[in-house]
This record gives structure tokens, sequence and C-alpha cells, in this order.
């Protein structure tokens, strides 16, 4: 019988950590530090206004590039924000997800064989999306170097085939993020290499030490740099589907090609409810911003206090740990403190290769306060075990 | 001051270990501070939040009074609304704008205890020119709690 799968599917390896996913959502009475989302729900103000567009009879498609009043106040809402002027109407996307963003992104520019730098630990799309656009993914590991991409790290991993990078800030899982000046320092390697960047700004407004750089506000930075963010953070929209693409004309046209053929559109309540969000959100963001950063606070102290190892966490709302002095590795770590506690981390493992990442779990302050303190005990009580 | 005022309004468990953290400031000063803002009377007290609905014990009968009355001269409302607060049938007191004056929440064990209260006590009282009670059916929505649903979340145990 004929292979019936595409080698190119075949290729990309199944994810690691299933197995523990499902141990996970086995049990019950568990308290999880292991939610990559908000623990909000979406603002009232802004379902209301995803329910007003279905009883107003919103259910149509929308243009493939999306609503243009959502466009438009996006681009005004990037330029308030982060400083960058789009176009609304040709450097604008609205897509379904940050995660067909990035697909797209990634189609849009590269050719078979074409290098994809990926900086790991990072979220579990960059890889395998890569692979499915038959370019080439080349992990750059960033665990000496703070978890931050460096210009020498970035100049010593480029070769001649070398075309796109990939930058994730704040960082899922490591809630590492970049200054304006190290974010300049590496736009100049960028340049001088003629690299195309797609910059995940996903958690760009849970930054909570200093203002967040986009990449594109850089000079030269703009023509070269697919900015990609979307709402399910930082307006806890996750389940609604929508994100965006801003970019130069000819990368957003060519991505708006393939969504037109394979998306066709993000569904029209959710970007009602965008705009909604875009327009009135921001004491929303402000207030669970805060609520996050002094979680973070406590949780920094609550590990310190531990003798935990890990890079101090500047947004997002991860820790990525190390564990290693435990002598487990992150799987059997993860799975005796979720069997033993009853509390559920992420094993490292799952965010890039295991030479890596075994020594670390990443934590996910996505609870509210009570349960984090509890969370944390147990934890504490865990390690006094060992 | 203003932060720690912030946290513990939002939760009152929050121990002088966890402001600390939250705030990276000493245990000390945390416990300074909070000392200070009881005495002063900023901080008036702590409790749990109850859910009425849900709970199994006895229940109170409540009305929210509308209270028109005549302020007194050189004193304003503040006289009359003494007399009335310190009823301690009268849980809440709040002078508003509008067609009255003082809005109460008056509690008791039946309506006959609050409809008596109304007749014997409030009603009579001089400078108090009408009364309107709503007795009270069902909270749905109290200090920012929502007492009839369940919690609004429905996220998986675990997500990258």
């Amino acid at each position: 019988m004929k292979e019936r799968i595409a080698d190119r599917v075949n290729k990309i390896e199944p994810s690691g950590i299933r197995e523990f996913f499902d141990l996970v959502l086995g049990m019950k009475d568990i308290i999880s530090l292991g939610i990559g989302e908000p623990d909000f729900v979406t603002p009232w103000h802004i379902r209301e206004a995803g329910i007003y567009a279905l009883e107003e009879g919103y259910t149509s498609y929308t243009s493939n590039q999306g609503l243009p009043q959502l466009r438009k106040i996006i681009s005004q809402y990037i330029h308030r924000r982060f400083g960058v002027k789009y176009d609304p109407d040709d450097e604008v996307l609205i897509t379904v997800g940050v995660s067909e963003a990035y697909d797209l992104a990634i189609r849009a520019v590269v050719n078979p064989g074409d290098e994809v730098l990926v900086p790991q630990p990072c979220y579990v799309c960059y890889y395998p999306v890569s692979v499915l656009a038959e370019g080439k993914p080349k992990y750059l590991s960033t665990s000496s170097t703070g978890f931050k991409v460096t210009p020498e790290l970035l100049t010593s991993n480029i070769s001649s085939k070398t075309k796109v990078l990939v930058l994730n800030y704040p960082n899922n899982p490591t809630g590492v993020t970049y200054t304006r000046e190290e974010l300049k320092a590496l736009a100049k390697v960028i340049k001088e290499k003629d690299l195309i960047v797609i910059s995940d700004e996903i958690y760009a407004e849970l930054t909570y030490d200093h203002g967040h750089t986009s990449l594109s506000s850089l000079p030269g930075m703009r023509s070269r740099t697919v900015y990609l963010n979307g709402f399910s953070k930082a307006f806890a929209m996750t389940g609604w589907r929508l994100g965006f693409a801003c970019g130069p004309e000819d990368i957003i046209s060519a991505m708006n090609k393939i969504h037109q053929y394979t998306m066709l559109c993000a569904p029209i309540m959710s970007q009602m409810a965008g705009i909604e969000a875009v327009l009135k959100g921001d004491s929303a963001v402000r207030q669970m911003c805060t609520e996050y950063r002094r979680r973070r606070d406590y949780i920094v102290e609550r590990l310190k206090e531990m003798g935990l190892d890990f890079v101090y966490p500047q947004g997002a709302f991860y820790v990525y740990v190390n564990i290693g002095e435990t002598g487990l590795s992150a799987r059997e770590f993860a799975v005796k403190l979720l069997r033993q506690k009853k509390v559920a981390v992420v094993p490292g493992v799952a965010f890039g290769p295991k030479d890596d990442n075994d020594r670390y779990i990443r934590i996910a302050y996505t609870v509210d306060f009570d349960t984090l303190k509890k969370a944390l005990n147990k934890i504490q009580e865990f390690l006094r075990s060992l | 001051m203003k932060e720690i005022i912030e946290l513990l309004e939002k939760n009152a468990r929050l121990t002088p270990e966890d402001i600390s953290r939250i705030l990276k400031k000493d245990i000390a000063t945390v416990k300074k501070t909070i000392e200070k803002l009881e005495k002063s009377g900023v901080i008036l007290g702590y409790k749990a939040i109850i859910n009425e609905e849900k709970s199994k014990s006895f229940k109170p009968v409540r009305a929210v009074i509308e209270v028109q009355v005549t302020p007194k001269r050189n004193q304003g409302f503040d006289y009359i609304a003494e007399r009335i607060y310190k009823f301690p049938e009268v849980v809440t007191c709040f002078l508003v704008s509008g067609t009255y004056d003082l809005l109460l929440i008056v509690e008791g064990d039946n309506i006959h205890d609050v409809a008596q209260f109304v007749a014997e006590k409030l009603a009579p009282l001089e400078g108090v020119r009408g009364t309107v009670t709503h007795f009270l059916l069902k909270k749905y929505k109290q200090d920012g709690f929502v007492l009839t649903k369940g919690k609004e979340n429905h996220r998986q145990s675990i997500s990258l």
C-alpha cells in the first residue's frame, strides 16, 4: 500500500509530552501552573460587543484582509503604543490568531531549503511550521545567554542559506524580554546579513519593568520585519482566535494570498469584539497587567527563597525554572510533583531539544493569588521531600 | 500605603509576609503600615463574603428603604442620619441625591420585624417625612461577586 501521509507531515515529530498532558488531563483536583492562557475571562464589555454583533446579524464573511475599521484602529493602536506606522489598506492583515499569522508569514517567505533560525526554548509551533513549509529550521540555543539571542550567537549561526529569524518576546516559556539597546544590537546584524524577522510580540502588553520596544520601530527594520500580535493574551481573548500581522506591503500581500485560499477571513463576530477591545480595552488591560506583575513579584521572591535558579522574567506570565539540582529530569520532576502534590507544571522538553531543556520546568502564574500561593507551598514541600 | 490598601481591599487574607514579597518591602514596615491603617480607622475590619444564595445558615430578611427627611438647620443631614444609623437594624445608610435622601438597608429576623422597625422607630422620627420599603428578594451580585452562577472559566488544565 502506498504511504498515505505526506513526507512533510511525517517529518514532524509527534509532541514528546502528549503523554504527560494526558496524565494531567486525566487527574482531578489538581492545581495547574501549566496553563498558557489568562485566567481572566474576556472583559464583559468586549464579550458584550461580540453578542451585539450576533444580535445585529453580523454573521457573514468579511474582506480577506479583515474589517477596514479594525485594520484602521489596529494601525492607530500600534502607532500609539509602539511608535510604528502601518498603512491599514495594505500593511495590516487580520488573522485567526498569531498561529495562523506565523504560518502565513513562513509560507510567504520561505523557499525549500531556506534556513529559519528559531531561538529556543520557544513556543511549540515555530519549528514544525517551518518544516511544513519545506524550510530548514535551525534551533539557536539561548540557555547559556540568559535565554536571549545575542549578536554573537546570531552571527555565528548565520549561513548563506539563512533567510529568516524568528523572535518571540516577551518569551514563552521564559518570560524574558529585550531592552531597546539589545534589540538595536541585534538589528545591526539582521541588517548586515539581510535577514527577514518574524517577530511574535503577542505578550507585548504584558511587559513589567520597562516599555516594550517593537523591533520594527528601530531604524531600517520596518521593511524587513513581519510584526505579529493579537488579542489573546493582552485582552484575555484566546478562544476568539483573533490576531494580526503588520509588515511591508509585498509580504503582507503574499500572506493575504495564502490566507484568502485557506482561511478566507477571521470570524466577523470576533473582529467586531476586537474593535471594542482596541477602542475601549485599555483600562482592563492595565488592571490585568498589574495583577500579573504582582504575581510575578511574589513568585520570584518565593522561588528565590526556595533556592531555585531561574532567569528573572520581565514579561508574559511564565518563569522557566532550573530544577537540575534535584537530580531529576524535567519530566520526572513534573510527573512526581503531579502525583505527590497534585501540582501541574510543564516540563521544559516541550519547548526545545532535550539537551538544553531537560533541566527546566515552566511555571505559568495564570491562577489567582491564593491558588498560586498554595501551589508554591506544595512545590516547596515537594523540594524538601526530595 | 496606597498599594497595601489596594491589595487588602481585594484580598484580606494576604498576610504581611505575602504583601512584603509582592511589594518587595520588609515585613516590619508592612506590619507597621497595616497597624497604622487599622488604628486610624482606614481599615475597619476584615470579613468573608458569604454567598447566602448557597449557604444553608439562617438568612435574615432585608429591606432597602428610601427615606425622605428634612435636614436640620446648621447640621444638614448628618444629625438625622445619625439618629437613624445608630439602630442596629440599619446595616447600611447612604445619603444620596434624587427623589429621596437616605438609602438604608435594614435587617430583621422576619418581615414582621422589619415592618415593625419602620412603623415604630423609623417613620415616627422627627424629621422623617416619608419612607418607601422594598423587601429584598434575591441577590445577583454583591461587592463585585456574582452570587447566582459558578465561576466563568472553562480552560483546560494544561496548555502551551
